[in-house]
């Protein structure tokens, strides 16, 4: 009984806050002003426990397992959780059902937790569905705008779509190999024909959440359409999460077929950045423009993904982390910009620098981060990615990898220069920024600059393997 | 001594700038700052040169190690030779007239010299590091500022020119990244250029790696055909910028191709040698050309920029000793040279508000000082006697001389020859700039340098002349260095 509680305590936890939610929706009730410092309180208590008594082992038979890495990873969500409802928190005190906002999202977040631990191909299954549903109810939350629902309508079609594509690879797994557990499944993949249609079936469900080309057609239109904080939600933890599901998959349970998934991996993640990068360069809607560079982003990380040995791992772990602050510090300003003045183009950005310096240097450290640039920390995430991925020797995936750091480069710059180069003769008006979001800007700030100085960081992930 | 400082001074003072309160604060800050940095440029050459005649005969003195990241066997690992104190040197002349020259900027003042302040630490740090990673780091940390500086106080196509100098740049760094990695896992898993010259990398990784190292790094320092970013660059950047593009930027490039590239990869060098010293051939006669057509101040010195540095790379593609000496001085001479010319015409840009040629004229009348030092640093551009730019142009001939086959010494006689085409463009310039009647009468008002600029120039002149009457002591701080990075070349 006492390994169960230690064991699932990121679970556990996450399940006491629903209740707790839950309870205060069905009884009193709460308003926003108070329900909103309670919940970011809960999630901060829950993000420090889950730093500690962290053990390894298996429970109900294999289908549930962790390991200090997976208690990371999961911290790593937390973490990434916390600071939207941080950053968000303007959208948040409108919203007129903030319980259920956050009932959804959490229950998104324990799919994803039971997701990381799952054991088998059936919980796999079963945690990816508890982790999309709720967020395509998420989508829908701006009620009153048009693009909202049918974003969430295209989220949710063409994610019971994928989803159905999933149920097929994993059929056929069985079928092959009369076992769903992912410690069997390496001994008994036989690497036929079949055995490969059924993984990349698999593949394609995963790479659809983390919109790999040519799985991303619904993300732009999602992303747009999306509250911010769902965005955000979606564009740092859904993809966080997947990313890290996808190294147990592709390392641990396929295995066997290494060579048929790096050819994959190494194919997709061009696609996806030079994808990814080219329309970025044109759009016009921030957060459209942050769907494609995400995009572009998860070709990133899939460089680091394809050499598929623990240092692989560690810098794709590291690079979420970063990828999180930087991510976040950029949707944390387009929620306030756009919750105090509505607007939502790079083009209103023109001269913000003016009005709001503080948002000017959150903005361009973030898209420092994004870009790579030093002494942002996405540049070593970056830059361990690329080593892990170099390690296989490709030297033109690497020169591939490295000149979409330059595309990248020219349309972060874009938003840079509108901030601080461009004149506009309506800028966006000085903004009082409430403490809560600026605590988030402040923290992701923070983690922008030291997670990369702080070497041992790294360090502690690969020592964690 | 410890090394350590010269970066602790720069991130200090760029702290301190951030916190101060007004401009008036700001600036004496920096000042105070800058000459702090100077004063350690000018400790750390004497304590190196003390150590050295004491025969401390090892290669890099000041060594610190510590471990950055175990599990790739990353280390900062810093240290110190003879090249690397002389381009310390240059870094903290060069900053301190920069920080000068720009007392009177107005807008954004706080901005503007935090960005400067950066950039320096980029520069010292790059110039210390004896690891690829962090030298990588320092090389890339001016990005950031390099874009700003010109995109917000530049003049004339600013947003046009800071994306094209950026993204040429990321171009390099690009490539740096693939030859870095390349090393990385050739080399037995590290990035550490003292274990990487030890390591066995066979040639043809070598004859691979070298062409992505090479060009990563030429392109920051105007390798032919990667220039193109040059004249836009330094044309649109406020003064200080052009100073520390040209005079710090620029020599990153150089001294990465030198210490990196052909140092790490002699036997690639040996392979490629032939092909840089064709680029830099015609990268030394097409930019003298070009300079002769311009008619913009600024243009003519950036273009002519793409010339000079041009003299580096040819000295460095003939690999001889005394070429690789001459390469290195060349690179000081006119880091220097070309600050202190940047300078002056942004004094005179501020005064008359043209830096078309034919536009002024007479301008010796007004303002004796400035076009004084102009004719200096313009007979330092074209090789005179004295100056430091003869010294180190002689030094290269020399040395590419020493190789007796007729493809080396045509290359070196088609770049002798540009010197007359450099005489040619400065003369005209400066000549019709300085000379004559006053042609607008508007400018018998301006005014002459201000104690800032005086101290600037004065400062960036006594560089060049201590150059170029006394060139001894730099000899011996280039020649070591250069030898070691020869007998690798050869193969001893």
């Amino acid at each position: 009984m006492n390994e169960l509680l230690l064991l699932m305590k990121n679970e556990l936890m996450v399940t006491a806050i629903i209740f707790l939610l839950l309870f205060i929706k069905v009884g009193k009730g709460m308003n926003n002003d108070r329900l909103l410092p309670l919940v970011q309180t809960l999630l901060l208590a829950n993000l420090i426990l889950g730093f500690f008594f962290n053990g390894e082992g298996s429970l109900f038979g294999n289908m549930y397992h962790t390991t200090p890495l997976i208690a990371l990873q999961k911290n790593i969500l937390g973490l990434g959780v916390y600071l939207i409802s941080l950053l968000c928190s303007d959208w948040l005190k409108k919203t007129a059902h903030l319980a259920e906002f956050f009932l959804l999202m959490l229950s998104a977040l324990l799919g994803m937790y039971f997701m990381i631990s799952g054991g088998n191909l059936l919980i796999f299954y079963l945690s990816l569905e508890l982790a999309t549903i709720p967020v395509a109810a998420m989508t829908n939350f701006d009620l009153d705008k048009k693009r909202s629902s049918e974003g969430a309508m295209k989220l949710i079609l063409s994610s019971a779509f994928s989803s159905g594509i999933l149920l097929f690879g994993i059929s056929l797994i069985y079928g092959i190999t009369g076992t769903i557990s992912f410690t069997e499944l390496p001994q008994l993949a036989d690497g036929s024909g079949l055995f490969i249609m059924a993984f990349i079936f698999l593949f394609s469900a995963l790479a659809f959440k983390l919109s790999i080309v040519p799985f991303h057609l619904w993300t732009a239109d999602v992303y747009e359409g999306a509250p911010v904080p769902v965005t955000a939600f979606l564009s740092v933890v859904s993809k966080g999460a997947v990313a890290f599901i996808l190294m147990t998959v592709l390392y641990k349970v396929f295995q066997p077929i290494e060579t048929t998934w790096y050819l994959l991996i190494v194919i997709l993640s061009v696609a996806s950045m030079l994808i990814g990068n080219l329309f970025a360069v044109r759009q016009q809607n921030i957060k459209r423009f942050l769907a494609f560079s995400s995009i572009a982003q998860v070709g990133f990380i899939l460089v680091g993904v394809s050499s598929g040995d623990i240092g692989s791992s560690t810098a794709v772990v590291y690079f979420v982390l970063v990828y999180l602050f930087s991510n976040l510090a950029a949707f944390g300003v387009a929620t306030v910009i756009g919750e105090n003045s509505g607007k939502e183009n790079i083009d209103d950005y023109k001269g913000l620098y003016q009005t709001n310096p503080f948002l000017g240097w959150v903005m361009a450290l973030a898209l420092f981060s994004l870009a790579g640039i030093p002494p942002t920390a996405g540049f070593f995430g970056k830059l361990f990615l690329l080593t892990a991925g170099g390690s296989k020797g490709s030297y033109i995936y690497l020169l591939i990898a490295a000149l979409n750091m330059i595309i990248s480069l020219y349309y972060y710059l874009r938003v840079i220069r509108a901030i601080f180069m461009d004149q506009n003769d309506t800028p966006v008006p000085a903004i009082k920024i409430g403490a809560a979001p600026k605590l988030g800007m402040i923290i992701c700030g923070i983690g922008i600059v030291l997670t990369g100085m702080m070497g041992w960081i790294y360090d502690y992930i690969q020592s964690l393997h | 001594m410890n090394l350590l400082l010269l970066l602790g001074a720069p991130l200090l003072t760029a702290i301190a700038v951030l916190l101060s309160r007004t401009k008036q604060q700001v600036r004496w800050i920096s000042l105070a700052g800058s000459v702090v940095q100077l004063l350690f440029a000018l400790l750390l050459l004497f304590v190196f040169r003390a150590e050295r005649s004491a025969g401390q005969a090892a290669q890099m003195l000041f060594e610190q190690n510590f471990p950055l990241i175990d599990a790739l066997n990353i280390h900062f690992h810093i240290g110190v030779d003879g090249i690397s104190v002389s381009m310390i040197l240059l870094t903290a002349l060069v900053v301190i007239a920069g920080v000068l020259v720009s007392w009177n900027i107005e807008k954004m003042t706080k901005e503007f010299y935090f960005l400067l302040i950066l950039l320096a630490l980029g520069a010292y740090g790059f110039f210390i590091s004896l690891n690829l990673f962090v030298l990588f780091f320092f090389l890339e940390i001016s990005v950031v500022p390099k874009y700003l500086l010109i995109g917000i106080w530049g003049s004339g196509k600013k947003e046009y020119s800071a994306n094209k100098l950026v993204l040429m740049l990321m171009m390099g760094s690009g490539l740096i990244i693939v030859g870095m990695l390349g090393l990385y896992f050739s080399g037995g898993h590290d990035f550490d250029i003292m274990n990487l010259a030890n390591a066995q990398i066979p040639t043809d990784r070598q004859n691979l790696i070298f062409p992505f190292m090479f060009l990563g790094f030429g392109v920051f320092t105007a390798l032919f055909p990667l220039h193109t970013w040059v004249p836009d660059g330094h044309s649109s950047a406020p003064t200080a910028g052009s100073m520390f593009l040209a005079g710090i930027s620029m020599k990153l490039g150089g001294y990465g191709c030198l210490r990196v590239a052909v140092y790490l990869l002699p036997e690639g060098a040996r392979e490629y040698a032939n092909i840089i010293i064709v680029l830099s051939s015609i990268a030394i006669l097409y930019g003298a050309f070009v300079t002769m057509m311009q008619k913009d101040l600024k243009y003519i010195n950036a273009y002519s920029s793409v010339s000079h540095v041009g003299f580096s790379l040819l000295a460095i593609g003939m690999l001889t000793q005394t070429a690789v000496t001459g390469a290195l001085m060349q690179m000081i001479s006119h880091g220097l040279m070309t600050a202190l010319f940047f300078a002056v015409i942004g004094m005179i840009y501020d005064r008359t508000h043209t830096r078309m040629v034919n536009e002024m004229g007479g301008l010796m009348k007004v303002m004796p000082f400035i076009t004084t030092v102009l004719f200096l640093v313009g007979l330092c551009s074209l090789g005179l006697p004295g100056l430091s730019g003869f010294v180190a142009e002689m030094t290269v001939f020399v040395g590419s001389w020493e190789n007796d086959d007729v493809f080396h010494r045509v290359a070196t006689i088609a770049a002798a020859m540009s010197i007359v085409v450099t005489a040619v463009y400065i003369l005209r310039a400066v000549g019709k700039t300085a000379m004559g009647p006053v042609t607008n009468p508007e400018h018998l008002q301006l005014k002459d340098a201000a104690w800032n600029e005086k101290l600037a120039a004065i400062i960036l002149l006594a560089g060049i002349l201590s150059i170029g009457l006394a060139p001894g002591w730099l000899n011996e701080l280039l020649t070591p260095g250069a030898e070691i990075i020869v007998n690798r070349i050869a193969g001893k």
